[in-house]
């Protein structure tokens, strides 16, 4: 119990002197995360449109896929991801091994199911009559896709937060291809792991309550967008 | 709403744009080293100093010994800092490593419950300390992944004609400061690198039981990997290596938390070759404690 309270000061205590070490490191998780997650909504919100609205011959393959990829293991992901740019892979003569680069690439293929399965079960659930009624008003396909990601923004809202609650607290995936190099690739979840292996329990658990508390307002500030009343 | 999504996502781009600053550079070093050179934090000390003279970006990637040998290997590191002498001569003689440099040795040490189960606190004959451990079926913790460390026990175990296993036996799989914890949070006896150790002492319990057999001499060596691999930063490497056998360098690293624990975490060899190293280990002239402990 003791380490917890002296956890909790220790953290108070780095906050309040802003520790660079540390704001640099919650900074860069904060960064590489959201860009991860951001291409994965660019990526993934159309694809899981696409799989709603779209009847093709595979397409449940496709889906299962899908399904199957949001419960992907991020250790295997990274070691995937590690094994094509170490050096010697596939891909090492584009220099990206332990970069926040590799670290952005493997979060993205961690998110990017997550955020297809979720456009694709909300923008399903939106009331088929109401895509009937845009296309007979004269919508383009634009308009259309516009239209049904504005009707079903709540789940679209709840894939982003899935996607990034994924990819900022997963550990195995940027130890593997970021390296938790000081000053580069180091986030709050390696340096948590690293500070603990070290014997440094207090800074460790400092390390925690920063990612917790940074999930936190990040997701308080979707989901205040989210449950902001419907314009009528 | 619309704009208040937009603006979520301009300020996710932006956070962006931070990122992909922090690029790499163009000489960099890729440095694979083990878990106990990195947990005692000497790496933190010496690669800032390195890094402000030669403008190189050292890269230090801190994985099992026998990982950061198989970086070597592949090609998928530019120099090595490792304890695990015989491993790294095959891979010397193999072509795959050159300009082997010892910089450093500390010792290895059993260390165990102050209630010492086994009952073989300060039994400096290493090889029975760990028969009397197999014999009472006292819980030991192994790394079991293949580092310099465990290499090193696998070595003593069959040194002593053992073959540990069954549920006293257990392997963590992880490096030296979590297994130590490990150990400390199950009562069991662990071989650990001093350095490792002191660096964890104020966090685990345990004490040091047996220390002193001329066989726990523990040779930390940095090498170059070869450059026919391709894509390796030879000048790099070969820089980070002179670097170390600096008299300046090896000043710090005997100086690295001394006045913290009362002696050096790792002792620089300054010139001497392994044998004449291992001779004075085994001379009993090892560890220059601070203050006589």
């Amino acid at each position: 119990m003791e380490f917890l309270w002296e956890g909790i000061k220790e953290a108070v205590n780095l906050w309040i002197h802003g520790d660079a070490e540390i704001i640099e490191i919650t900074l860069r998780t904060l960064a590489i995360s959201a860009v991860a997650t951001l291409v994965a909504l660019v990526i993934g919100v159309p694809a899981g449109a696409f799989l709603a609205l779209k009847r093709f011959r595979g397409r449940s393959l496709i889906v299962a896929t899908v399904n199957t990829g949001m419960g992907m293991p991020p250790v295997v992901v990274g070691l995937i991801v590690a094994v094509m740019l170490w050096r010697s892979g596939p891909l090492g003569g584009l220099n990206l091994i332990f970069t926040p680069t590799a670290m952005v690439i493997a979060q993205f293929i961690i998110a990017v199911p997550l955020v297809i399965g979720f456009s694709l079960a909300s923008i399903q659930s939106v009331n088929p009559r109401l895509l009937d009624q845009i296309v007979a008003l004269g919508a383009n396909r634009v308009q259309m896709l516009w239209l049904m990601i504005r009707e079903a923004r709540l789940g679209l809202l709840a894939a982003l937060m899935a996607g990034f609650g994924a990819v900022i607290s997963e550990v195995g995936a940027s130890m593997m291809v970021g390296g938790n190099i000081a000053g580069e690739t180091r986030v709050l979840t390696t340096a948590t792991v690293l500070e603990t292996s070290r014997g440094n329990v207090e800074v460790a658990l400092a390390l925690g309550f920063m990612l917790l508390i940074m999930a936190y307002v990040v997701n308080l500030v979707v989901t205040s967008v989210q449950q902001q009343r419907r314009p009528t | 709403m619309r704009s208040r999504f937009l603006g979520i996502v301009g300020a996710l781009a932006a956070l962006g744009l931070l990122a992909a600053c922090g690029g790499a550079d163009d000489s960099e070093l890729l440095l694979a080293t083990t878990t106990s050179t990195d947990n005692s934090g000497l790496l933190d000390e010496l690669v800032p100093i390195f890094e402000q003279r030669t403008g190189i970006n050292v890269k230090v990637i801190a994985v099992g010994t026998g990982a950061a040998l198989r970086m070597a290997e592949d090609g998928n590191a530019d120099a090595l800092l490792v304890h695990a002498p015989d491993a790294e001569r095959a891979l010397v003689e193999n072509g795959d490593v050159f300009n082997r440099q010892l910089i450093a040795y500390n010792d290895f040490i059993v260390v165990g419950p102050a209630a010492d189960p086994a009952g073989i606190a300060g039994e400096r004959d290493v090889e029975a300390a760990l028969s009397r451990i197999e014999a009472t079926r006292s819980r030991f913790v192994s790394r079991g992944d293949d580092s310099g460390t465990h290499k090193k026990e696998r070595a003593l175990w069959q040194g002593a004609g053992l073959e540990p296993g069954g549920d006293w036996y257990e392997e963590t799989g992880q490096g030296m400061g979590a297994s130590l914890t490990i150990a400390d949070q199950k009562n069991a006896y662990i071989l650990s690198d001093r350095g490792t150790f002191l660096a964890l002492s104020g966090s685990v319990d345990l004490v040091v039981i047996s220390e002193g057999d001329p066989q726990m001499i523990n040779l930390y060596s940095v090498m170059q990997v070869d450059p026919e691999k391709g894509r390796i930063n030879d000048g790099a490497a070969a820089e980070w290596v002179a670097f170390l056998l600096e008299p300046e360098t090896q000043d710090r690293i005997e100086l690295f938390r001394r006045e913290e624990f009362g002696r050096s975490l790792f002792i620089p060899t300054r010139g001497r070759h392994e044998a004449e190293t291992i001779a004075l280990f085994a001379s009993g002239a090892r560890l220059p404690a601070a203050g006589g402990g």
